[in-house]
């Protein structure tokens, strides 16, 4: 037979704490950037089947390949280096914004003062940066359509326009985030607040550069 | 994944809102937002079910000139029963089982004050509604909804001259879904972080209701499948509007090539299914945890083999990733890549005969109260089997060639996905209703609905085996005059008549339902004396869902029937139940 003790409890709700925010939040774009991972996953494996398929050539009646492969613009190369560069400004804008929010809370306690921080704004060379990222697979664009490769010329050229396409697309998801994180601090929003918006940004930034950094492998190597 | 040392101990994210517009329009509360996904279904289902009525009286009188509408011509036939698929299983079996209810009751059930990111919850509801809206307005461009059947096959949903409605309306389709499958991954990953990181002091994973763990689970799977839907989307509009052939191979339309080559409608196939076949479960596990949790109620007893139900719902979620192929076996697939998609799909019968087994345990020498709720949660068990019984058929590809394109597949389909579906939102509409709205439903009436939709929906759905077995084939507008099926036509207006009678019953339904909200009977905070934390609080619930209080669970969510308990159930905050020593 089951007894019954009184340990039942009532806890008073309480705002959350700034490490509370932080993790869930952290949970919560470790989930997002699932179905961008399955969006690129099958955009991958569409690419792999449809490069083996072969089609029917109507005049010759025999089943040819149409698979040309696409010479990617030397540009690409050096966009990459821009992400890659946007994505250390990134880090050093979070691990600056964090520190800040350590401060901010230890200050509270009397006889502390926050003492010199860095000013370098990192944040906005990041989105400077992204800007010209996205500038530069425009002009990548362009240099393909002068060549001849539309969207629809060859298969491998729609796979090159979908998927740096849909990769920009997501690009410009993390600079809508900057921009929210600069009008956060306009608007003077809280260093912990700001700090969250900044760690989640940074990590979806770093994603979004290994993510290009997969795709060039795939269109380059793959092809 | 967090621990229930995290516990969630934080008020509302937000302040009560004043005023209607955000109180009950743009509104952050996740009880408002699933109230908003359950009307959004309840007008989906009512578009839905006249479609359906459209298409079953052209089934037995397709010259027949109808009131308003005129003549149904075959291509409108065949926008009926896209129309009717897409919106039934997008905006219906999706919508209100996990948007819907696991909106309004993951929270609370876990012990939390609201979804752990109320804008997004918010901005999910909206996606979705204008998603609903942009499927509609496809009746009403020129040429008029699609005709590519809900599982949008190419070529003939990738290239705008292959019919009437494969213009316009086919890229509103199409746009529709991808804008209902972006709300559906922002409701999902609502669901996934607020039960990970927001569940109160002492709800262990293992403590959670099993309604929790369905919608925990489905959202998963929504999470993995619509984003490759979504990607599948992307690729055929581009078919369609830029001129690329990832799915359109060479072909002529009226003689003329169309300028796409080397494409594969297998790769739509693919990449359909794979979101297509776990559509089905994140259809039923909802339905599935919702009648777990009611038979419990219902029985007075706890839960048959707890543990062994968890596990089978995530042996179900993942199986169901697994087994696309068994919707291709037409395709000319290999036989030895049929034959592991055969295995596969038999193989998820395992855990869907221990969630029956268990069932029917939890019922065994229960103290069984036939409610509304109840009976519906029993039909929903009988469905699911009599549905469920026809799956081993269909996944042996030398019987699925056979039944494949006949009605013998919209007969399975039916009765498992679909109206199993649908009981299983009717059971937790009338258990939960108390909850939300205050009052009870009518019991009277619920019954009578209860009878209508139960002996209706076998009558519909039955007779469809056996003419499916018997040849006749599915998709096609006009077969009256097909003499080797001219036995058949009584069987086919029979089903009809049912149809018919079935739907008027829904009507009972909807009267009870709104009838109810005003006129109902005060219920109180706990009716049907049950244990999970949503009866802990007040009814309707406040704001904040535990008024300012966080509650810590200490025991399990199906304690019927203790032994030395002062009642016959211990809900999950009572003390805590120690064994005997």
């Amino acid at each position: 037979m089951a007894s019954f003790t009184t340990t039942a409890t009532i806890i008073d709700s309480g705002p959350p704490d700034y490490a509370t925010r932080l993790r869930r939040a952290r949970l919560g774009l470790l989930v997002a950037l699932t179905p961008v991972l399955m969006l690129f996953v099958s955009f991958s494996s569409a690419y792999v089947v449809r490069q083996g398929l072969p089609t029917l050539d109507p005049r010759t009646n025999q089943l040819v390949r149409d698979w040309i492969p696409v010479t990617l613009p030397k540009l690409l190369l050096i966009n990459t280096g821009v992400l890659i560069l946007s994505s250390v400004f990134m880090e050093l804008a979070r691990r600056q914004i964090k520190g800040l929010a350590t401060l901010s809370s230890a200050t509270t306690a009397p006889g502390v003062s926050a003492g010199e921080q860095s000013r370098i704004p990192w944040l906005s060379m990041t989105l400077v940066l992204g800007l010209a990222f996205l500038l530069g697979q425009w002009t990548a664009w362009r240099q393909l359509a002068a060549n001849g490769f539309y969207v629809a010329t060859t298969p491998s050229s729609s796979f090159v326009y979908l998927l740096t396409g849909t990769h920009a697309i997501h690009l410009m998801g993390g600079i809508l985030a900057l921009l929210v994180a600069g009008i956060a601090s306009l608007l003077r929003r809280s260093v912990a607040t700001r700090s969250i918006v900044v760690d989640v940004t940074a990590w979806y930034w770093h994603f979004m550069a290994g993510l290009w950094i997969y795709i060039l492998c795939l269109l380059e190597f793959a092809s | 994944m967090a621990t229930h040392e995290f516990a969630a101990q934080e008020s509302h994210a937000h302040t009560a809102p004043q005023g209607f517009i955000r109180k009950w329009v743009f509104s952050l509360d996740h009880k408002v937002i699933g109230l908003q996904y359950y009307f959004l279904a309840l007008v989906a289902v009512f578009v839905g079910m006249f479609l359906s009525l459209l298409m079953r009286i052209h089934l037995v009188a397709p010259t027949a000139t109808l009131p308003l509408l005129g003549d149904i011509k075959p291509e409108t036939y065949l926008t009926l029963v896209t129309m009717h698929g897409t919106i039934m299983v997008f905006f219906v079996l999706t919508t209100a089982p996990q948007g819907g209810f696991g909106n309004y009751f993951l929270p609370i059930q876990i012990g939390a004050p609201d979804m752990a990111f109320p804008v997004l919850n918010m901005l999910s509801f909206w996606t979705t509604f204008l998603g609903f809206i942009v499927m509609i307005a496809a009746f009403f461009v020129a040429g008029g909804a699609p005709l590519h059947g809900w599982t949008g096959y190419a070529p003939l949903s990738a290239i705008q001259s292959t019919g009437p409605g494969e213009g316009l309306g086919a890229d509103l389709w199409i746009i529709s879904i991808a804008i209902f499958c972006i709300g559906a991954l922002m409701g999902a990953l609502n669901f996934i972080t607020t039960t990970l990181d927001m569940r109160a002091k002492g709800m262990t994973m293992m403590r959670m209701p099993l309604t929790v763990w369905a919608w925990f689970v489905t959202a998963i799977l929504g999470l993995l499948a619509f984003g490759v839907l979504l990607s599948a989307g992307i690729l055929l509009l581009m078919d369609r509007n830029l001129g690329t052939s990832f799915f359109v191979p060479l072909v002529t339309i009226n003689g003329q090539l169309t300028g796409h080559k080397g494409g594969s409608p297998l790769l739509w196939q693919h990449l359909f299914w794979f979101f297509g076949h776990p559509e089905v479960y994140i259809a039923i596990l909802p339905a599935m945890g919702m009648c777990s949790q009611l038979l419990s109620v219902f029985s007075r007893k706890p839960i048959f083999g707890y543990k062994a139900m968890v596990y089978a719902i995530l042996a179900i979620g993942f199986l169901g990733f697994m087994v696309w192929g068994h919707h291709m076996f037409m395709s000319g697939m290999s036989p030895y890549t049929a034959f592991a998609f055969s295995i596969m799909t038999m193989g998820i019968g395992v855990p869907s005969a221990i969630k029956t087994f268990n069932w029917l345990g939890t019922l065994m020498r229960g103290r069984i109260r036939f409610t509304s709720p109840m009976l519906f949660a029993i039909g929903f068990v009988s469905l699911f089997v009599s549905g469920g019984i026809s799956g081993p058929f269909l996944a042996q590809p030398v019987l699925d060639i056979q039944l494949h394109d006949t009605y013998f597949v919209p007969a399975h389909f039916h009765l498992i996905m679909g109206v199993a579906s649908i009981f299983g939102i009717f059971a937790a509409t009338y258990y939960w209703f108390p909850k939300m709205f205050g009052r009870m439903m009518n019991e009277s009436m619920a019954r009578w609905h209860f009878w209508f939709s139960f002996i209706g929906t076998y009558a519909i759905f039955m007779p469809m085996h056996y003419l499916g077995m018997a040849g006749m084939p599915r998709r096609y507008s006009q077969l009256t005059e097909v003499t080797y099926l001219q036995g058949l036509i009584p069987l086919q207006k029979f089903i009809t008549y049912a149809a018919f009678v079935t739907i008027a019953g829904q009507l009972i339904f909807l009267v009870n339902l709104f009838w109810s909200m005003f006129m109902g009977q005060k219920a109180s905070d706990n009716p049907w004396e049950a244990t999970t934390l949503e009866w802990t609080t007040a009814t309707p619930p406040p704001h904040d869902n535990f008024g300012g209080h966080t509650p810590t669970v200490h025991n399990g969510p199906y304690e019927y029937s203790v032994p030395g308990a002062p009642r016959d159930y211990v809900m999950q905050s009572d003390p805590e139940i120690e064994p005997a020593h």
